[in-house]
Protein backbone atom coordinates (compact mmCIF):
# COMPACT_ATOMS: atom_id res chain seq x y z
CA UNK A 1 0.00 0.00 0.00
CA UNK A 2 2.72 2.06 0.49
CA UNK A 3 4.58 1.74 -2.90
CA UNK A 4 1.08 2.23 -4.40
CA UNK A 5 0.64 5.94 -2.96
CA UNK A 6 3.16 7.18 -4.99
CA UNK A 7 2.67 5.71 -8.18
CA UNK A 8 -1.26 6.95 -7.67
CA UNK A 9 -0.44 10.47 -7.11
CA UNK A 10 2.15 10.32 -10.20
CA UNK A 11 -1.13 8.85 -12.74
CA UNK A 12 -3.11 11.44 -11.37
CA UNK A 13 -0.71 14.27 -11.88
CA UNK A 14 -0.12 13.09 -15.48
CA UNK A 15 -4.85 12.37 -16.09
CA UNK A 16 -5.05 16.10 -14.81
CA UNK A 17 -2.02 17.10 -17.07
CA UNK A 18 -3.60 15.81 -19.99
CA UNK A 19 -7.29 17.73 -19.30
CA UNK A 20 -5.02 20.69 -19.00
CA UNK A 21 -3.61 20.17 -22.22
CA UNK A 22 -6.30 19.80 -23.50
CA UNK A 23 -7.67 23.55 -22.42
CA UNK A 24 -5.06 24.88 -25.28
CA UNK A 25 -4.54 21.89 -27.61
CA UNK A 26 -8.03 22.15 -28.72
CA UNK A 27 -8.86 25.86 -28.22
CA UNK A 28 -9.05 26.38 -32.56
CA UNK A 29 -11.73 23.99 -33.28
CA UNK A 30 -13.62 25.04 -29.64
CA UNK A 31 -14.12 27.98 -30.59
CA UNK A 32 -15.09 28.23 -33.83
CA UNK A 33 -17.76 25.39 -33.08
CA UNK A 34 -18.81 28.46 -30.69
CA UNK A 35 -18.89 31.26 -33.18
CA UNK A 36 -20.83 28.79 -35.47
CA UNK A 37 -23.53 28.62 -32.22
CA UNK A 38 -23.31 32.31 -32.12
CA UNK A 39 -20.87 33.36 -29.46
CA UNK A 40 -18.95 36.54 -29.56
CA UNK A 41 -15.46 35.40 -29.13
CA UNK A 42 -12.44 37.27 -29.40
CA UNK A 43 -10.99 37.49 -32.10
CA UNK A 44 -13.17 37.35 -34.41
CA UNK A 45 -13.31 34.76 -37.69
CA UNK A 46 -11.44 31.82 -37.56
CA UNK A 47 -8.38 33.14 -40.07
CA UNK A 48 -7.97 36.02 -37.49
CA UNK A 49 -7.31 33.29 -34.78
CA UNK A 50 -5.23 31.39 -36.51
CA UNK A 51 -1.87 32.90 -35.71
CA UNK A 52 -2.76 33.86 -32.12
CA UNK A 53 -0.82 31.78 -29.39
CA UNK A 54 -2.89 29.24 -27.73
CA UNK A 55 -2.88 30.55 -24.20
CA UNK A 56 -3.63 33.85 -25.19
CA UNK A 57 -6.69 32.37 -26.96
CA UNK A 58 -7.59 30.88 -24.17
CA UNK A 59 -7.04 33.47 -21.75
CA UNK A 60 -9.34 35.88 -23.75
CA UNK A 61 -12.31 33.48 -23.88
CA UNK A 62 -12.56 31.79 -20.64
CA UNK A 63 -16.21 31.35 -21.40
CA UNK A 64 -16.24 29.55 -24.04
CA UNK A 65 -13.91 26.85 -22.62
CA UNK A 66 -16.89 24.36 -21.85
CA UNK A 67 -16.77 22.31 -25.00
CA UNK A 68 -12.60 21.43 -24.68
CA UNK A 69 -13.22 18.07 -23.05
CA UNK A 70 -16.07 16.83 -25.40
CA UNK A 71 -15.32 17.91 -29.21
CA UNK A 72 -15.56 15.28 -31.76
CA UNK A 73 -12.46 14.57 -33.82
CA UNK A 74 -10.35 16.95 -31.02
CA UNK A 75 -6.42 17.30 -31.84
CA UNK A 76 -6.19 15.78 -28.31
CA UNK A 77 -9.15 13.99 -26.48
CA UNK A 78 -9.57 13.80 -23.25
CA UNK A 79 -8.72 10.95 -21.09
CA UNK A 80 -12.93 10.23 -20.46
CA UNK A 81 -13.25 10.23 -24.13
CA UNK A 82 -10.49 8.07 -25.07
CA UNK A 83 -11.90 5.45 -22.30
CA UNK A 84 -15.33 5.71 -23.78
CA UNK A 85 -13.72 5.17 -27.31
CA UNK A 86 -11.96 2.31 -25.87
CA UNK A 87 -15.35 1.01 -24.23
CA UNK A 88 -17.26 1.35 -27.20
CA UNK A 89 -15.10 -0.21 -29.61
CA UNK A 90 -13.91 -3.39 -27.36
CA UNK A 91 -17.21 -4.59 -25.35
CA UNK A 92 -19.98 -2.66 -26.39
CA UNK A 93 -19.08 -3.16 -30.25
CA UNK A 94 -18.65 -6.89 -29.66
CA UNK A 95 -21.91 -7.39 -27.14
CA UNK A 96 -24.19 -4.99 -28.69
CA UNK A 97 -23.47 -4.39 -32.15
CA UNK A 98 -24.97 -5.39 -35.32
CA UNK A 99 -21.36 -7.08 -36.18
CA UNK A 100 -20.15 -8.28 -32.78
CA UNK A 101 -19.38 -11.81 -31.73
CA UNK A 102 -22.88 -12.27 -30.07
CA UNK A 103 -24.72 -11.61 -32.91
CA UNK A 104 -22.56 -12.50 -35.90
CA UNK A 105 -20.62 -15.22 -34.44
CA UNK A 106 -17.37 -13.59 -35.22
CA UNK A 107 -15.59 -10.77 -33.86
CA UNK A 108 -16.34 -7.60 -35.30
CA UNK A 109 -13.70 -5.87 -37.94
CA UNK A 110 -14.46 -2.36 -35.94
CA UNK A 111 -13.69 -3.72 -32.58
CA UNK A 112 -9.78 -3.26 -31.37
CA UNK A 113 -10.37 -6.84 -29.71
CA UNK A 114 -10.44 -7.80 -33.66
CA UNK A 115 -7.25 -5.98 -34.52
CA UNK A 116 -5.27 -6.57 -31.18
CA UNK A 117 -5.66 -10.49 -32.11
CA UNK A 118 -4.77 -9.88 -35.02
CA UNK A 119 -1.47 -8.18 -33.76
CA UNK A 120 -1.04 -10.60 -30.89
CA UNK A 121 -1.17 -13.76 -32.86
CA UNK A 122 1.78 -11.82 -35.05
CA UNK A 123 4.01 -10.78 -32.07
CA UNK A 124 3.29 -14.69 -30.65
CA UNK A 125 4.28 -16.43 -33.82
CA UNK A 126 7.13 -14.01 -34.55
CA UNK A 127 8.47 -13.99 -30.92
CA UNK A 128 8.76 -17.68 -30.54
CA UNK A 129 10.06 -18.07 -33.55
CA UNK A 130 12.70 -15.47 -33.00
CA UNK A 131 13.67 -16.28 -28.75
CA UNK A 132 13.53 -20.16 -30.33
CA UNK A 133 16.25 -19.16 -32.65
CA UNK A 134 18.49 -17.09 -30.30
CA UNK A 135 18.56 -19.81 -27.98
CA UNK A 136 19.77 -22.09 -30.70
CA UNK A 137 22.47 -19.81 -31.50
CA UNK A 138 23.31 -18.75 -28.32
CA UNK A 139 24.43 -22.67 -27.58
CA UNK A 140 26.35 -22.66 -30.95
CA UNK A 141 27.65 -19.72 -29.87
CA UNK A 142 28.94 -20.70 -26.62
CA UNK A 143 30.30 -24.16 -27.85
CA UNK A 144 31.87 -23.04 -30.94
CA UNK A 145 34.78 -20.85 -30.54
CA UNK A 146 34.46 -20.06 -34.95
CA UNK A 147 30.95 -19.43 -34.25
CA UNK A 148 31.55 -16.94 -31.04
CA UNK A 149 34.26 -15.06 -32.87
CA UNK A 150 32.69 -14.69 -36.28
CA UNK A 151 28.75 -13.92 -35.35
CA UNK A 152 28.90 -12.42 -31.74
CA UNK A 153 30.45 -9.24 -33.18
CA UNK A 154 27.74 -9.00 -35.78
CA UNK A 155 25.31 -9.60 -32.91
CA UNK A 156 26.11 -6.86 -30.94
CA UNK A 157 26.21 -4.44 -33.92
CA UNK A 158 23.18 -5.26 -35.10
CA UNK A 159 21.47 -4.22 -31.82
CA UNK A 160 23.04 -0.73 -32.89
CA UNK A 161 20.96 -0.09 -36.53
CA UNK A 162 17.58 0.50 -36.71
CA UNK A 163 16.05 -2.69 -38.34
CA UNK A 164 12.66 -1.61 -38.21
CA UNK A 165 13.39 0.25 -41.10
CA UNK A 166 13.56 -2.83 -43.10
CA UNK A 167 10.10 -3.98 -42.31
CA UNK A 168 8.00 -2.25 -45.08
CA UNK A 169 10.42 -4.06 -47.29
CA UNK A 170 10.28 -7.67 -45.63
CA UNK A 171 6.42 -7.20 -46.07
CA UNK A 172 6.47 -6.06 -49.60
CA UNK A 173 8.90 -8.47 -50.59
CA UNK A 174 7.48 -11.79 -48.66
CA UNK A 175 3.98 -10.15 -50.57
CA UNK A 176 5.35 -10.41 -53.80
CA UNK A 177 6.18 -13.78 -53.45
CA UNK A 178 3.01 -15.26 -52.51
CA UNK A 179 3.06 -15.07 -48.82
CA UNK A 180 0.75 -12.72 -46.56
CA UNK A 181 -1.11 -12.34 -44.15
CA UNK A 182 0.09 -13.14 -40.66
CA UNK A 183 3.76 -14.49 -41.50
CA UNK A 184 5.56 -11.65 -42.81
CA UNK A 185 4.78 -9.52 -39.38
CA UNK A 186 5.78 -12.45 -37.57
CA UNK A 187 9.35 -12.67 -39.91
CA UNK A 188 9.72 -9.08 -38.72
CA UNK A 189 8.65 -9.86 -34.67
CA UNK A 190 10.87 -12.64 -35.00
CA UNK A 191 14.23 -10.23 -36.71
CA UNK A 192 13.64 -7.94 -33.80
CA UNK A 193 13.44 -10.21 -30.69
CA UNK A 194 15.97 -12.67 -31.59
CA UNK A 195 19.13 -10.52 -31.35
CA UNK A 196 18.34 -9.18 -27.87
CA UNK A 197 17.96 -12.67 -26.88
CA UNK A 198 21.07 -13.91 -28.36
CA UNK A 199 23.04 -11.54 -26.13
CA UNK A 200 21.16 -12.02 -22.98
CA UNK A 201 21.13 -16.20 -23.61
CA UNK A 202 25.02 -16.19 -24.27
CA UNK A 203 25.79 -13.82 -21.09
CA UNK A 204 23.77 -16.25 -19.08
CA UNK A 205 25.18 -19.60 -20.73
CA UNK A 206 28.87 -17.91 -19.43
CA UNK A 207 27.73 -17.02 -15.91
CA UNK A 208 28.65 -20.35 -14.37
CA UNK A 209 32.25 -19.28 -12.92
CA UNK A 210 35.37 -21.56 -13.06
CA UNK A 211 34.80 -23.22 -9.87
CA UNK A 212 31.07 -24.67 -11.26
CA UNK A 213 32.52 -25.96 -14.83
CA UNK A 214 35.95 -27.15 -13.00
CA UNK A 215 33.60 -29.29 -10.73
CA UNK A 216 31.63 -31.23 -13.72
CA UNK A 217 34.75 -31.60 -15.21
CA UNK A 218 35.73 -33.76 -12.04
CA UNK A 219 32.62 -35.12 -12.43
CA UNK A 220 33.39 -36.06 -16.12
CA UNK A 221 30.63 -34.60 -17.19
CA UNK A 222 30.04 -34.19 -21.43
CA UNK A 223 29.46 -31.07 -22.85
CA UNK A 224 25.84 -31.97 -23.21
CA UNK A 225 25.62 -32.75 -19.79
CA UNK A 226 27.34 -29.93 -18.89
CA UNK A 227 24.79 -27.78 -21.31
CA UNK A 228 21.58 -28.93 -19.53
CA UNK A 229 22.44 -29.02 -15.92
CA UNK A 230 24.59 -26.16 -15.61
CA UNK A 231 24.78 -23.79 -18.57
CA UNK A 232 20.96 -23.73 -18.98
CA UNK A 233 19.53 -23.55 -15.32
CA UNK A 234 21.78 -21.07 -14.91
CA UNK A 235 21.09 -18.76 -17.99
CA UNK A 236 17.44 -18.86 -16.73
CA UNK A 237 17.71 -15.28 -15.30
CA UNK A 238 19.17 -13.93 -18.38
CA UNK A 239 16.70 -15.78 -20.53
CA UNK A 240 13.85 -14.06 -18.55
CA UNK A 241 15.18 -10.18 -18.80
CA UNK A 242 15.99 -10.84 -22.42
CA UNK A 243 12.29 -12.02 -23.29
CA UNK A 244 10.71 -9.23 -21.81
CA UNK A 245 12.89 -6.76 -23.91
CA UNK A 246 12.02 -9.05 -27.31
CA UNK A 247 8.45 -9.28 -26.53
CA UNK A 248 8.23 -5.82 -26.27
CA UNK A 249 9.99 -5.69 -29.48
CA UNK A 250 8.09 -8.13 -31.23
CA UNK A 251 4.78 -6.08 -30.37
CA UNK A 252 6.51 -3.19 -31.94
CA UNK A 253 7.60 -4.87 -35.12
CA UNK A 254 4.47 -6.56 -35.54
CA UNK A 255 2.70 -2.79 -35.24
CA UNK A 256 5.06 -1.30 -37.74
CA UNK A 257 4.77 -4.54 -39.96
CA UNK A 258 0.67 -3.74 -39.98
CA UNK A 259 1.40 -0.19 -41.37
CA UNK A 260 2.79 -1.15 -45.31
CA UNK A 261 -0.75 -3.59 -45.69
CA UNK A 262 -3.89 -2.57 -44.59
CA UNK A 263 -5.40 -6.19 -43.53
CA UNK A 264 -6.61 -5.20 -39.86
CA UNK A 265 -4.12 -5.30 -37.17
CA UNK A 266 -3.14 -2.27 -34.77
CA UNK A 267 -1.08 -0.31 -36.71
CA UNK A 268 -3.20 -0.42 -39.51
CA UNK A 269 -5.97 1.02 -37.05
CA UNK A 270 -3.25 3.83 -35.90
CA UNK A 271 -2.71 4.61 -39.80
CA UNK A 272 -6.73 4.71 -40.67
CA UNK A 273 -6.99 6.70 -37.10
CA UNK A 274 -4.56 9.32 -38.32
CA UNK A 275 -5.11 9.43 -42.25
CA UNK A 276 -9.31 9.91 -41.26
CA UNK A 277 -8.40 12.50 -38.16
CA UNK A 278 -10.49 10.14 -35.73
CA UNK A 279 -7.95 11.03 -32.73
CA UNK A 280 -10.44 9.13 -30.65
CA UNK A 281 -9.91 5.88 -32.29
CA UNK A 282 -5.86 6.08 -32.84
CA UNK A 283 -5.77 6.98 -28.89
CA UNK A 284 -7.60 3.99 -28.20
CA UNK A 285 -5.49 1.83 -30.10
CA UNK A 286 -3.02 3.39 -29.22
CA UNK A 287 -3.75 2.54 -25.30
CA UNK A 288 -4.71 -1.18 -26.65
CA UNK A 289 -1.68 -1.80 -27.87
CA UNK A 290 0.44 -0.08 -24.89
CA UNK A 291 -2.10 -2.45 -22.32
CA UNK A 292 -1.56 -5.28 -24.54
CA UNK A 293 2.61 -4.99 -24.06
CA UNK A 294 1.58 -4.03 -20.26
CA UNK A 295 0.00 -7.88 -20.55
CA UNK A 296 2.06 -9.47 -22.14
CA UNK A 297 5.57 -8.27 -20.57
CA UNK A 298 3.21 -8.43 -16.84
CA UNK A 299 3.17 -12.45 -17.93
CA UNK A 300 6.57 -13.10 -18.59
CA UNK A 301 7.18 -11.84 -15.37
CA UNK A 302 5.40 -14.05 -13.74
CA UNK A 303 6.26 -16.95 -15.67
CA UNK A 304 9.66 -16.01 -14.25
CA UNK A 305 8.68 -15.96 -10.92
CA UNK A 306 6.95 -19.26 -10.70
CA UNK A 307 10.04 -20.61 -12.12
CA UNK A 308 12.91 -18.73 -10.68
CA UNK A 309 10.50 -19.95 -7.25
CA UNK A 310 10.63 -23.51 -8.60
CA UNK A 311 14.39 -24.00 -9.25
CA UNK A 312 15.24 -22.27 -5.96
CA UNK A 313 16.86 -19.54 -7.23
CA UNK A 314 14.11 -17.14 -5.05
CA UNK A 315 13.04 -17.87 -1.78
CA UNK B 1 24.44 -23.43 -61.18
CA UNK B 2 28.05 -23.11 -61.16
CA UNK B 3 27.97 -19.83 -59.29
CA UNK B 4 25.76 -21.59 -56.36
CA UNK B 5 28.56 -24.31 -56.21
CA UNK B 6 31.03 -21.77 -55.85
CA UNK B 7 29.47 -20.16 -53.26
CA UNK B 8 28.77 -23.38 -51.36
CA UNK B 9 32.43 -23.87 -51.41
CA UNK B 10 33.76 -20.23 -50.40
CA UNK B 11 31.30 -20.87 -47.58
CA UNK B 12 32.86 -23.94 -46.29
CA UNK B 13 36.43 -22.92 -47.02
CA UNK B 14 35.82 -19.13 -45.09
CA UNK B 15 34.36 -21.19 -42.48
CA UNK B 16 37.27 -23.51 -42.22
CA UNK B 17 39.86 -20.62 -42.56
CA UNK B 18 38.04 -18.60 -39.26
CA UNK B 19 37.71 -22.36 -37.20
CA UNK B 20 41.32 -22.50 -38.40
CA UNK B 21 41.99 -18.61 -37.28
CA UNK B 22 39.62 -18.82 -34.07
CA UNK B 23 40.92 -22.10 -32.55
CA UNK B 24 44.56 -21.90 -33.69
CA UNK B 25 47.44 -20.32 -32.10
CA UNK B 26 47.11 -16.58 -32.74
CA UNK B 27 43.54 -16.60 -31.47
CA UNK B 28 44.68 -14.31 -28.65
CA UNK B 29 45.84 -11.66 -31.25
CA UNK B 30 44.31 -8.43 -31.47
CA UNK B 31 43.99 -8.27 -35.36
CA UNK B 32 42.89 -11.99 -35.56
CA UNK B 33 39.87 -11.04 -32.94
CA UNK B 34 39.17 -8.74 -36.33
CA UNK B 35 39.55 -10.33 -38.73
CA UNK B 36 37.32 -13.12 -37.99
CA UNK B 37 34.11 -11.28 -38.25
CA UNK B 38 35.19 -9.26 -41.41
CA UNK B 39 36.00 -12.22 -43.32
CA UNK B 40 32.74 -14.14 -42.12
CA UNK B 41 31.10 -10.46 -42.84
CA UNK B 42 32.75 -10.64 -46.63
CA UNK B 43 31.53 -14.57 -46.73
CA UNK B 44 28.16 -13.74 -46.23
CA UNK B 45 28.06 -10.73 -48.80
CA UNK B 46 30.45 -12.69 -51.40
CA UNK B 47 27.82 -15.84 -50.90
CA UNK B 48 24.95 -13.61 -50.83
CA UNK B 49 26.23 -12.52 -54.54
CA UNK B 50 26.77 -15.68 -56.15
CA UNK B 51 23.87 -17.40 -55.08
CA UNK B 52 21.90 -14.05 -56.46
CA UNK B 53 23.66 -14.03 -59.54
CA UNK B 54 23.55 -17.65 -60.15
CA UNK B 55 19.82 -18.57 -59.62
CA UNK B 56 18.93 -15.51 -61.28
CA UNK B 57 17.08 -14.20 -57.80
CA UNK B 58 14.51 -10.95 -59.39
CA UNK B 59 15.79 -8.33 -58.48
CA UNK B 60 12.44 -6.88 -56.72
CA UNK B 61 13.16 -9.88 -54.22
CA UNK B 62 16.97 -9.34 -53.49
CA UNK B 63 18.99 -7.21 -55.42
CA UNK B 64 22.73 -8.17 -55.22
CA UNK B 65 25.20 -6.52 -52.85
CA UNK B 66 27.17 -4.66 -55.95
CA UNK B 67 24.07 -3.25 -57.46
CA UNK B 68 23.06 -1.94 -54.07
CA UNK B 69 26.52 -0.24 -53.62
CA UNK B 70 25.77 1.09 -56.92
CA UNK B 71 22.51 2.43 -55.82
CA UNK B 72 24.18 3.86 -52.17
CA UNK B 73 26.67 6.10 -54.71
CA UNK B 74 24.49 6.53 -57.64
CA UNK B 75 21.55 8.23 -55.53
CA UNK B 76 24.20 9.88 -53.13
CA UNK B 77 23.13 12.91 -53.96
CA UNK B 78 19.13 11.51 -53.27
CA UNK B 79 20.48 9.69 -49.76
CA UNK B 80 22.37 13.11 -48.47
CA UNK B 81 19.21 15.13 -47.68
CA UNK B 82 17.59 12.26 -46.64
CA UNK B 83 20.49 11.59 -44.06
CA UNK B 84 20.54 15.01 -42.73
CA UNK B 85 16.68 15.14 -42.76
CA UNK B 86 16.24 12.15 -40.65
CA UNK B 87 19.35 12.59 -38.49
CA UNK B 88 20.81 15.51 -38.45
CA UNK B 89 17.48 17.45 -38.00
CA UNK B 90 14.81 14.55 -36.13
CA UNK B 91 17.17 12.22 -35.10
CA UNK B 92 19.88 13.96 -33.13
CA UNK B 93 17.95 16.91 -32.50
CA UNK B 94 15.19 15.01 -30.17
CA UNK B 95 17.94 12.69 -28.92
CA UNK B 96 19.66 16.47 -27.20
CA UNK B 97 16.24 17.40 -25.96
CA UNK B 98 15.05 13.95 -24.84
CA UNK B 99 17.99 13.36 -23.00
CA UNK B 100 18.86 16.38 -21.66
CA UNK B 101 14.97 16.23 -20.26
CA UNK B 102 15.60 13.40 -18.93
CA UNK B 103 18.60 13.85 -17.06
CA UNK B 104 16.83 17.31 -15.30
CA UNK B 105 13.92 15.24 -14.79
CA UNK B 106 16.31 12.67 -12.62
CA UNK B 107 17.70 15.00 -10.80
CA UNK B 108 14.71 16.54 -9.57
CA UNK B 109 13.48 12.69 -9.16
CA UNK B 110 16.00 12.00 -7.15
CA UNK B 111 15.75 14.57 -5.05
CA UNK B 112 12.44 14.10 -3.32
CA UNK B 113 11.71 10.49 -2.29
CA UNK B 114 8.22 10.76 -3.07
CA UNK B 115 9.16 11.44 -7.04
CA UNK B 116 10.95 8.39 -7.25
CA UNK B 117 8.64 5.70 -5.92
CA UNK B 118 5.52 7.37 -8.25
CA UNK B 119 7.38 8.48 -11.08
CA UNK B 120 10.32 5.44 -11.38
CA UNK B 121 7.78 2.33 -11.67
CA UNK B 122 5.75 4.59 -13.99
CA UNK B 123 9.09 5.16 -16.04
CA UNK B 124 10.11 1.54 -16.20
CA UNK B 125 6.61 1.07 -16.90
CA UNK B 126 6.44 3.43 -20.06
CA UNK B 127 9.66 1.95 -21.41
CA UNK B 128 8.36 -1.01 -21.93
CA UNK B 129 5.30 0.37 -24.32
CA UNK B 130 4.97 0.79 -27.88
CA UNK B 131 5.84 4.51 -27.72
CA UNK B 132 6.59 4.58 -31.64
CA UNK B 133 2.77 4.13 -31.59
CA UNK B 134 2.65 7.49 -30.12
CA UNK B 135 4.13 8.95 -33.86
CA UNK B 136 0.75 9.19 -35.54
CA UNK B 137 -0.30 11.73 -33.03
CA UNK B 138 3.22 13.57 -32.84
CA UNK B 139 3.01 13.84 -36.69
CA UNK B 140 -0.27 15.56 -36.44
CA UNK B 141 0.44 17.68 -33.91
CA UNK B 142 4.08 19.29 -35.00
CA UNK B 143 3.26 18.81 -39.00
CA UNK B 144 5.30 16.41 -41.55
CA UNK B 145 8.39 18.40 -41.23
CA UNK B 146 11.56 17.03 -38.32
CA UNK B 147 9.95 18.88 -35.75
CA UNK B 148 7.40 16.07 -35.17
CA UNK B 149 10.29 13.02 -35.78
CA UNK B 150 12.05 15.05 -32.77
CA UNK B 151 8.96 15.37 -30.79
CA UNK B 152 8.84 11.44 -31.23
CA UNK B 153 12.57 10.70 -31.03
CA UNK B 154 11.73 12.80 -27.46
CA UNK B 155 9.48 10.68 -26.26
CA UNK B 156 10.96 7.37 -27.04
CA UNK B 157 14.02 8.15 -25.26
CA UNK B 158 13.15 9.69 -22.24
CA UNK B 159 12.05 7.46 -20.36
CA UNK B 160 15.02 4.89 -20.75
CA UNK B 161 17.33 7.57 -20.06
CA UNK B 162 14.98 8.75 -16.86
CA UNK B 163 15.38 5.17 -16.00
CA UNK B 164 19.03 4.47 -15.74
CA UNK B 165 20.37 8.23 -14.59
CA UNK B 166 18.09 7.59 -11.72
CA UNK B 167 19.06 4.16 -10.96
CA UNK B 168 22.83 6.13 -11.34
CA UNK B 169 22.37 8.61 -8.83
CA UNK B 170 21.88 6.31 -6.59
CA UNK B 171 24.94 4.28 -6.93
CA UNK B 172 27.18 5.99 -4.26
CA UNK B 173 27.75 4.11 -1.25
CA UNK B 174 27.00 5.28 1.99
CA UNK B 175 30.62 5.74 2.98
CA UNK B 176 31.43 8.24 0.17
CA UNK B 177 28.71 10.20 0.89
CA UNK B 178 29.41 10.67 4.56
CA UNK B 179 32.64 11.07 3.62
CA UNK B 180 31.39 14.83 1.65
CA UNK B 181 29.16 14.93 4.25
CA UNK B 182 32.53 15.39 6.37
CA UNK B 183 34.27 17.80 3.96
CA UNK B 184 31.06 19.78 4.65
CA UNK B 185 29.62 19.57 0.97
CA UNK B 186 26.43 21.01 -0.03
CA UNK B 187 23.71 19.22 -1.84
CA UNK B 188 25.45 20.50 -5.22
CA UNK B 189 28.74 20.00 -4.67
CA UNK B 190 27.87 16.24 -3.79
CA UNK B 191 25.84 16.02 -6.59
CA UNK B 192 28.79 17.12 -9.34
CA UNK B 193 31.69 16.18 -7.93
CA UNK B 194 30.52 12.71 -6.41
CA UNK B 195 27.21 11.85 -7.42
CA UNK B 196 26.94 12.82 -11.26
CA UNK B 197 30.52 11.27 -12.23
CA UNK B 198 29.27 8.14 -10.17
CA UNK B 199 26.43 8.43 -12.00
CA UNK B 200 28.31 8.58 -15.18
CA UNK B 201 28.32 4.86 -16.39
CA UNK B 202 24.62 4.60 -15.98
CA UNK B 203 24.17 7.47 -17.63
CA UNK B 204 26.37 6.70 -20.62
CA UNK B 205 24.15 3.24 -20.84
CA UNK B 206 20.83 5.16 -21.04
CA UNK B 207 22.52 7.49 -24.00
CA UNK B 208 23.73 4.06 -25.89
CA UNK B 209 20.20 2.48 -25.50
CA UNK B 210 18.49 6.16 -26.53
CA UNK B 211 20.87 6.33 -30.05
CA UNK B 212 18.87 3.39 -31.53
CA UNK B 213 15.82 4.49 -30.36
CA UNK B 214 16.03 7.47 -31.99
CA UNK B 215 16.82 6.49 -35.65
CA UNK B 216 13.70 3.85 -34.88
CA UNK B 217 12.09 6.56 -33.88
CA UNK B 218 12.87 9.34 -36.62
CA UNK B 219 12.57 6.45 -39.10
CA UNK B 220 9.07 4.91 -38.15
CA UNK B 221 7.48 8.53 -37.48
CA UNK B 222 8.83 9.38 -41.30
CA UNK B 223 5.93 6.44 -42.30
CA UNK B 224 3.24 8.27 -41.11
CA UNK B 225 3.92 11.37 -43.01
CA UNK B 226 6.95 13.15 -43.89
CA UNK B 227 8.42 16.00 -46.41
CA UNK B 228 9.76 14.70 -49.61
CA UNK B 229 12.99 13.86 -47.91
CA UNK B 230 14.10 11.19 -45.31
CA UNK B 231 15.09 7.72 -44.69
CA UNK B 232 11.89 6.53 -43.48
CA UNK B 233 10.01 8.62 -46.79
CA UNK B 234 12.93 7.05 -48.88
CA UNK B 235 12.23 3.61 -47.78
CA UNK B 236 8.36 4.03 -48.08
CA UNK B 237 8.44 5.05 -51.53
CA UNK B 238 10.67 3.25 -52.76
CA UNK B 239 9.06 0.32 -51.48
CA UNK B 240 6.10 1.14 -53.41
CA UNK B 241 7.77 1.51 -56.84
CA UNK B 242 9.70 -1.44 -55.93
CA UNK B 243 12.94 0.11 -56.13
CA UNK B 244 14.48 -2.33 -54.18
CA UNK B 245 18.28 -1.44 -54.21
CA UNK B 246 17.26 2.13 -52.98
CA UNK B 247 15.38 0.70 -50.36
CA UNK B 248 18.80 -1.44 -49.97
CA UNK B 249 21.01 1.66 -50.20
CA UNK B 250 19.07 3.44 -47.66
CA UNK B 251 19.13 0.19 -45.13
CA UNK B 252 22.60 0.81 -45.58
CA UNK B 253 22.95 4.06 -44.30
CA UNK B 254 21.01 3.66 -41.78
CA UNK B 255 23.23 0.69 -40.53
CA UNK B 256 26.18 2.93 -40.63
CA UNK B 257 24.60 5.74 -39.07
CA UNK B 258 23.31 4.06 -36.03
CA UNK B 259 26.64 2.11 -35.83
CA UNK B 260 28.44 5.08 -36.08
CA UNK B 261 26.59 6.99 -33.53
CA UNK B 262 26.68 4.49 -30.79
CA UNK B 263 30.10 4.23 -31.91
CA UNK B 264 30.42 8.20 -30.77
CA UNK B 265 28.69 8.11 -27.36
CA UNK B 266 31.05 4.81 -26.91
CA UNK B 267 33.94 6.24 -27.63
CA UNK B 268 32.56 9.58 -25.36
CA UNK B 269 32.09 6.85 -22.85
CA UNK B 270 35.18 5.65 -22.95
CA UNK B 271 37.07 9.06 -22.76
CA UNK B 272 34.83 10.30 -19.65
CA UNK B 273 35.03 6.94 -17.29
CA UNK B 274 38.41 5.69 -18.08
CA UNK B 275 38.55 5.40 -14.53
CA UNK B 276 35.12 3.02 -14.28
CA UNK B 277 36.47 -1.07 -13.64
CA UNK B 278 34.39 -2.13 -17.53
CA UNK B 279 36.68 0.31 -19.38
CA UNK B 280 39.98 -0.50 -17.54
CA UNK B 281 42.61 -2.69 -19.92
Amino acid sequence: MKALGPILAVVAAIIALWYAAAVPMNIQEVLTQAERAGAVVEPEGAMNRRDVSRFALVLKNADHLAESWSMERARLPAPHQVVKELWASTWDEEINGRRGIVKSGSLSNRSLIYHGSITLGATIVGFLIGSGLGILLAVGIVHSKTMDMSVMPWAIVSQTIPIVALAPMIIVVLYSIGVEGLLPKAVISAYLSFFPVVVGMVKGLRSPDAMQTDLLRTYGASKPQALWKLRLPASVPYLFASLKIGIAASLVGAIVGELPVQRGGLGARMLGGSYYGQTEQLWAALLFAAAMAAILVWLIGWIEGKTLRRMGVTP
Amino acid sequence: MILVFAAVAVWIGAWAFNGWLANGRFSGLASVRLAVPLIFGATVIVVWEMIVRGLAVPAVILPPPSTIVGAFFGNFGILWPDFVQTFAKGALGGYVIGCGAALLTAILVDRYDFLRRGLLPVGSFMAALPIVGTAPILVMWFGFDWQSKAAVVVVMVFFPMLVNTVAGLRDTSAMQRDLMRTYGASYWQTLFKLRFPAALPFIFNGLKIATTLALIGAIVAEFFGSPTRGLGFRISTSVGTLALDVVWAVIVVAALTGTAFYGAVAWLERRMTFWHPSQRK
